[in-house]
């Protein structure tokens, strides 16, 4: 798992200055900005509203319209569980339902030990080999309940 | 002799184990002491039997599968010859049936090349659709493209090369081409399997799009959820860029052409054209108004070509062979192959490219092999969450653009999932609205409001509430939705929704679930 830095406004503005002369700059930034520190903090909004000569709003709206972009930090752990027709074909339903249990968070969460965050998600590119999880940013396919239990043991323990 | 082993890096076999596999198989040349190349290929699309191994030999490549990393030693005599009378072996990967009877022209290299090699690339007939488009005007590019007969693979189904047209025939200082790699629907991978598996592909037919309509620049709008397939197009994009395939002058020719990579951020909307255009432009994924139309005014308000991943990698063998080859394959006015994606609950799930006009049902039994429960099949929802839902009575039906909006569902993007008799259909009929509410971008009142109504209005419906009068109800929003929304969401998701009560009434006609007692 990546280690993720605090948040700091120095380093923000760097990596925002290095995308803004991009066509269509602000993706990129709000995706370079979460990739560094995990999510985009809300005090991110000024500077990249100033760096593309955008209003405030116009970058809030942009960071709140998109299921990705987080405005607090996730756990250390993010899983994301597929939760489309194909892998609800597989058993995708029961599969939630053992990891909210497993996890004791539903979606949107974080655990209160800060370990996992758990997120939906519509579609992996994995339907040959449904359910699909994705745990950070990693893809398994024909995940079952004590396939699951397993990758989250080894998440911890590969750290 | 150097033994030439192919473990694919799909985002798909690596989700079941291939990495583990690769490094075993390293492992075990050492071990002997053997001189081997380890490929990582793209997936054949065989994924019941990811990960597969494949081991060249004089006879051909001979296959393994599914493969687990402890099994990899013994499949390898001393000299690191297959075994081939080992139980995982799969004989010649060629002869294997559900390959056999294909017809890959789209994804005829994919999971047979080293996806990062040019050299491999050109080799299996790469980049020789782009040295004839070199050679001619554009206006012909684009005749070549219309006279194939080419669809929009993204789900549409407008010919391709009357896009084009429109675009070559505006004048501007600047166009563009837009890959849509925002593959959404669930029970799709194609776009995925070959921007892992073939990027170079893409990048060709980007390319001659360029050169046809008169754009110097293109981008590639890939979904987030698709890590492995941005590394790999990154790479592959380099690497053609290093090689003169992309830049100032493509090739030599003096012709510009150069590409440009974007991330997604999860919005399913994002598949939508226009909305795609936006979020590429750094905005909020919101519909446009049609008129007027992309290849008008498209992204940064320039004429732009936007078309589907298969629908441009498609390009550069119709450039190679003619449009009358590709014409030649398909039925009606469906030309050419679909790479259709196998998915769900099925044995055999995986990509079967084949002319139009295969049925239903001899994909689901002839190559998937049934249920993969082994349970009788209930239903199959083709084209995606915005696709109908088929009972076995309509599985006769041909894959053919035509004969499935007959039936009001859709072909979309090819993606056929497969439900055996656990499932419940008022559940599926609720989950399309409740999806279409979670993506909704909002703009429109039919599908922003529509679909939160919907869900609740199928609750009442499965809670047992006045359901005759809810049912009427329920068609009644459907409707609104289908004639009112500005776009494909809220005007498709009746599709799934009215399937399911057309061709299951009874699933919506159960004794209500009963109520915990207060």
């Amino acid at each position: 798992m990546s280690r993720r830095v605090s948040w700091d406004a120095g380093t923000a503005r760097a990596l925002i200055a290095e995308r803004a002369a991009l066509p269509g700059a602000l993706l990129p930034i709000l995706h370079a900005l979460q990739e560094h520190f995990g999510y985009v903090d809300p005090a991110a909004v000024p500077l990249v509203a100033e760096a593309l000569n955008l209003s405030r709003a116009e970058v809030h709206g942009v960071l709140t319209f998109y299921h990705d972009f987080r405005q607090t930090p996730p756990g250390r752990h993010v899983v994301r569980v597929c939760r489309a027709e194909a892998c609800q074909s597989m058993g995708a339903d029961r599969l939630v339902e053992h990891i909210k249990g497993r996890l004791g968070i539903g979606f949107h969460e974080t655990t209160a030990d800060g370990r996992f965050t758990l997120e939906q998600v519509f579609c992996l590119g994995d339907c040959a080999c449904s359910p699909a999880v994705m745990l950070d940013g990693k893809l398994h396919g024909r995940v079952d309940a004590a396939r699951f239990d397993q990758l989250i043991a080894q998440s911890e323990s590969g750290r | 002799m150097t033994v030439r082993v192919f473990v694919p890096r799909d985002a798909a076999a690596l989700s079941v184990g291939a990495h583990a596999v690769a490094e075993a198989v390293r492992a075990a040349a050492e071990a002997r002491g053997a001189d081997i190349e380890l490929v990582r290929n793209g997936s054949r699309g065989l994924f019941w039997l990811e990960p597969l191994l494949e081991v060249e030999t004089q006879a051909g490549r001979i296959a393994f599968g599914p493969v687990r990393a402890e099994d990899v030693d013994l499949l390898f005599d001393a000299g690191f010859r297959p075994i081939t009378d080992h139980p995982l072996c799969l004989g010649l990967t060629e002869d294997i049936p559900y390959l056999k009877r294909q017809e890959r022209l789209t994804f005829a290299r994919c999971g047979i090349t080293d996806p990062l090699s040019l050299a491999d690339y050109r080799a299996h007939g790469g980049y020789r659709g782009l040295a004839r488009a070199l050679t001619m005007p554009g206006e012909a590019i684009v005749e070549e493209v219309v006279q194939s007969g080419l669809r929009g693979r993204g789900g549409a189904g407008f010919p391709t090369g009357i896009k084009w047209k429109t675009v070559l025939g505006a004048s501007a200082d600047q166009k563009y081409i837009v890959c849509n790699a925002d593959e959404g629907d669930s029970g799709t991978y194609a776009d995925r399997m070959l921007m892992e598996g073939d990027p170079f592909v893409l990048i060709e037919g980007m390319t001659i799009a360029g050169l046809a309509v008169g754009a110097t620049e293109g981008y590639v709008y890939i979904r987030s959820e698709y890590p492995h397939a941005f590394r790999q197009m990154t790479r592959a994009v380099d690497i053609a860029r290093a090689a003169g395939y992309l830049g100032a002058s493509v090739h030599g020719s003096g012709k510009a052409f150069d590409l440009h990579l974007r991330l997604g951020a999860g919005a399913y909307i994002c598949g939508e054209e226009t909305s795609l255009l936006e979020s590429l432009e750094g905005k909020r994924g919101i519909i446009r108004y049609k008129p007027p139309l992309p290849a008008h005014k498209g992204l940064f308000g320039k004429p732009t070509v936007i078309n589907n991943v298969i629908s441009l990698a498609t390009v550069p063998i119709i450039l190679d062979r003619g449009g009358a080859f590709y014409r030649d394959f398909g039925m009606g006015r469906s030309r050419g192959t679909l790479p259709i994606q196998l998915a769900g609950n099925v044995k055999h799930a995986g990509l079967i490219e084949k002319a139009f006009g295969l049925t239903l049902r001899e994909l689901i039994y002839n190559y998937g092999g049934g249920t993969a429960t082994g349970r009788p099949l209930r239903a199959v929802q083709v084209g995606g969450p915005l696709g109908a839902y088929f009972p076995d009575s309509l599985l006769d039906l041909p894959l053919d653009y035509e004969a499935f909006a007959a039936q009001k569902g859709m072909v979309g993007h090819g993606g056929v999932v497969v439900f055996d008799d656990t499932v419940d259909l008022a559940r599926q009929a609720r989950f399309a609205m409740e999806f279409c509410a979670i993506e909704s971008c909002g703009k429109c009142t039919p599908c922003r409001i529509g679909s939160t109504r919907g869900v609740e209005v199928i609750d009442r419906i499965i809670a047992g509430t006045n359901r005759a009068a809810n049912l009427l109800l329920l068609d009644d929003l459907c409707t609104t939705m289908l004639d009112g929304s500005l776009c494909a969401l809220g005007g498709l998701t009746p599709l799934p929704v009215q399937s399911a009560v057309k061709h299951f009434p009874e699933d919506f006609d159960r004794p209500a679930p009963r109520v915990a007692a207060e």
